[in-house]
């Protein structure tokens, strides 16, 4: 359980350092220290699944991030905080900081499934039959492909949508212009 | 973006092979270890990613153009919508996993097996390597334009290259 503590303190520290750094290389770095904290984590809560997600995420995003930081000319933040915004967002963070705290009283202990806890949890269901019904030996694979299919379709269907709009938007000439080139 | 020293590109040039197999193997062992579509995909993905940073943006295209991985998302979108609704014809209702309840229920632990899973799983690496693969090569070409603004009204199209 100690280990957990040190990983958040770790990922505390980073993302502290990550907003008051000057130098934006070091603070993508940070954030990129965030994410391995929180597969670390994952991994060692038995979620390889999930651990393998966020790493590989993690590096994509972080290869993006950096690769978008270095080829800029400034990478050093000058000048002062804005008042006015900074307010606003002590203010946000403290109301979230409220809630939080009223959610996770609600909330089972930090590491133990709810489906320990609570004995007509569907999740136990999974668990049990998952091989006898769908025959995969990857409880998680069962999951989201077979029980909980739609969530997946519509997770692919945002994913496609938005990948349309993109090539659509940076499409500046019209197809009919393209086939008169290639002609 | 001309690609990088020697170096870098003689061992990402040995490493994508890996990065590329091992996405595969993520994909198409999802159901039976840790992994699946989405994380096999993301890495298929970034095994181009790798080429791009290291060759330029130019190699990729001819390697995999922009139209390729466009058909490669749709086809990826189109095959998971499929195996769902083959399930309406076979099954009787969607999303219901027909091959393993009716025709083939195969070895637990084997490679085939659990029926229209692994087929899923297929779809689901294809369609999101591809979109991934689109979406980096959107931001590369948009991060280009920041980079030359005197060359934003040259003859190049951001974001396929094409004259």
């Amino acid at each position: 359980m100690a280990i957990f503590y040190v990983l958040l303190f770790f990922m505390v520290i980073a993302a502290i350092i990550a907003v008051e750094t000057k130098d934006l290389l070091g603070s993508v770095i940070c954030v990129g220290a965030i994410g391995f904290g929180g597969s670390l984590m994952f991994l060692l809560l038995c979620a390889p699944d999930i651990a393998i997600t966020q790493i590989v995420v993690e590096v994509l995003g972080l290869i993006i991030l950096i690769r978008a930081t270095i080829s800029r000319d400034h990478t050093f933040i000058t000048g002062e905080r804005e008042f006015f915004g900074m307010v606003v967002s002590v203010a946000v963070l403290l109301v979230i900081f409220l809630a939080g705290i009223k959610v996770f009283e609600s909330l089972p202990p930090f590491g133990t499934p709810i489906f320990a806890q609570v004995t007509e949890a569907p999740s136990q269901t999974y668990i049990e039959k998952g091989l006898a019904d769908t025959g995969a030996a990857n409880v998680v694979a069962s999951v989201i492909l077979d029980y909980r299919g739609y969530d997946t379709l519509g997770e692919a269907t945002v994913l496609f949508t938005s990948i349309i709009g993109v090539t659509i938007i940076l499409r500046t000439r019209s197809r009919k212009r393209l086939e008169e080139l290639d002609t | 973006m001309k690609g990088m020293t020697v170096i870098v590109k003689t061992v990402s040039g040995w490493v994508k092979v890996l990065i590329f197999l091992f996405g595969i193997n993520i994909i198409l062992f999802g159901h039976l270890t840790p992994g699946g579509g989405f994380a096999g995909g993301v890495i298929l993905a970034s095994s181009y990613v790798l080429l791009m940073l290291a060759f330029g943006r130019e190699f990729v295209q001819k390697n995999l153009p922009i139209s390729l991985a466009s058909r490669l998302d749709c086809l990826g979108a189109f095959l998971f919508a499929l195996v769902a609704l083959l399930g309406v014809v076979f099954g009787g209702s969607f999303f219901v996993n027909f091959l393993y309840q009716k025709y083939m229920p195969g070895q637990a632990l084997d490679l085939v097996s659990a029926g229209t899973i692994p087929l899923s799983n297929i779809a689901i690496g294809l369609k999101v390597g591809a979109s991934l693969f689109l979406a980096i090569f959107a931001l590369s070409s948009l991060h280009r334009d920041f980079q030359r603004p005197e060359a934003a009204g040259d003859s190049k199209h951001p974001a396929t290259g094409q004259e």
